[in-house]
C-alpha cells in the first residue's frame, strides 16, 4: 500500500475522489496526496477515528494541515502505551515514491479518548466531515456499540460496509430519514480499492463544502451508491 | 431484592433516579456493546457496563432494566447524568471493577 501504487490502482479503477484514513493517524496522508498531485486524482485527507465509546468514525478534510490539526488533538487523548512493534506490526511513514521516511513508535491501537459528539464538534469547528463507519458492524460500528443512532449526534452521513447496501441498512435499521448513507470499500490492500463506491454529483470542482452540499442534496447534487 | 438495599449494600452511589430506587432487582446483565443489551437484558436487570454514552438512558429504559451500574468510577458526563434524571432511569455508580461489583450482587439474590 505505498502511495505510487495506491494512486495507481485508484485511477485504474476509475475513481476520482479517495480518502486516506488511517486508524487515529494521519502520518502518511501528505504522501499520497503528493503521489497523486497533477494525476487529477483528488486525495481526501482524513482519518479513522476510534473514539472513547469504541465507535470508529470518518473525519475528512479539505487540507492537509486541517487534518494533521486533527491529529494533534487526537494525539493527545490516545491511549497511553508504548507501541510493540512486535505484536502490531511496524509502522512505517513514506514519501510521495514509497520509500522509508521513519518508523513511527506511537500507540494509535484502540479508542481515543474523546467522545463521539466532542469528535464530532471538533471536527466540524475545523471545517471537517464527520461520518460513522461500518455503522452496522458489531464491534466499532455506532449501531452495534451504542444500539441506537444518537439523535443529538451531528454527523455529515454514516458510511456502511460494503456487503450492505444503503436501502437495506434503512430497512434494518431505524435511522433518521434525512442521514444520508454511503459506503466505501474500507480498502486495507491494493485490491480492494475501488471494490465499492459512492457517486457524489457535484455542481463545482471537488472540495469538502461541496461534497457537504452534495450529502444535503443542495441544488441538482446528489449522493448515490451505484 | 429491592434496589434501594442493593445500593446500599453494595456502596452504590445514585447519580439519578433517586424516586425510583423503591423496585424490586431481578438479576444482573453485563455488556459493554448496548446492541447487546437490547438484544439480551430482561427487565429488572442491573445492567452493569463501563459504556457511559447518552445512549445508555434510552437502551436501558427500552429493555426496562432496573437501572444502570457504571463500574470502576468511569467519568460519567453531565449529559447522561440529566437524561437520566429527566428519565427517570436510575443511574449508579461503583468505585469497583465490573467482577467485584457483580460478585457482591450475586451474595445477595
Amino acid at each position: 500500500m505505498i502511495p505510487p501504487l495506491i494512486v495507481d490502482e485508484a485511477l485504474h479503477k476509475g475513481l476520482h475522489i479517495i480518502a486516506v484514513t488511517d486508524h487515529n493517524a494521519v502520518g502518511n496522508v501528505g504522501a499520497v496526496m503528493e503521489a497523486a498531485a497533477g494525476t487529477g486524482l483528488w486525495v481526501v485527507p482524513g482519518m479513522e477515528l476510534q473514539c472513547q465509546e469504541e465507535v470508529d468514525a470518518l473525519c475528512l478534510f479539505d487540507t492537509l494541515e486541517q487534518a494533521q490539526a486533527w491529529e494533534s488533538q487526537v494525539r493527545a487523548v490516545l491511549l497511553p502505551f508504548p507501541h510493540d512493534a512486535e505484536r502490531f506490526g511496524p509502522q512505517y511513514r513514506v514519501d510521495a515514491e514509497g520509500d522509508l521516511v521513519a518508523e513511527d513508535d506511537s500507540f494509535y491501537q484502540g479508542p481515543a479518548q474523546i467522545s463521539l459528539e466532542d469528535a464530532a464538534c471538533a471536527v466540524h469547528a475545523l471545517g471537517g466531515l464527520f461520518i460513522p463507519a461500518h455503522i452496522e458492524r458489531p464491534m466499532k460500528g455506532l449501531l452495534g456499540v451504542l444500539g441506537l443512532w444518537p439523535p443529538e449526534l451531528e454527523a455529515d452521513a454514516a458510511e456502511v460496509s460494503p456487503n450492505l447496501r444503503p436501502s437495506a441498512a434503512r430497512q434494518r435499521f431505524r435511522l433518521p430519514p434525512d442521514l444520508p448513507l454511503l459506503t466505501s470499500s474500507d480498502a486495507h490492500w491494493l485490491d480492494g480499492i475501488g471494490s465499492v463506491m459512492t457517486i457524489f454529483v457535484l455542481e463545482a470542482p471537488p472540495s469538502i463544502a461541496e461534497l457537504r452540499l452534495a450529502l444535503r442534496g443542495e441544488g441538482q447534487r446528489r449522493v448515490f451508491v451505484p | 431484592m429491592i434496589l434501594r438495599d442493593v445500593v446500599a449494600q453494595l456502596g452504590l452511589q445514585v447519580l439519578a433516579g433517586e424516586d425510583a430506587l423503591d423496585q424490586e432487582v431481578t438479576g444482573g446483565y453485563i455488556a459493554d456493546l448496548l446492541s447487546c443489551v437490547m438484544a439480551g437484558a430482561q427487565p429488572g436487570q442491573l445492567w452493569f457496563t463501563l459504556q457511559t454514552h447518552l445512549n445508555i438512558v434510552a437502551v436501558a429504559s427500552l429493555v426496562g432494566a432496573a437501572g444502570i451500574v457504571i463500574t470502576e468510577d468511569a467519568p460519567v458526563a453531565p449529559e447522561t447524568v440529566k437524561r437520566a434524571e429527566a428519565e427517570g432511569v436510575v443511574l449508579l455508580l461503583s468505585a469497583e471493577p465490573t467482577f467485584e461489583t457483580v460478585v457482591k450482587l450475586a451474595r445477595l439474590l
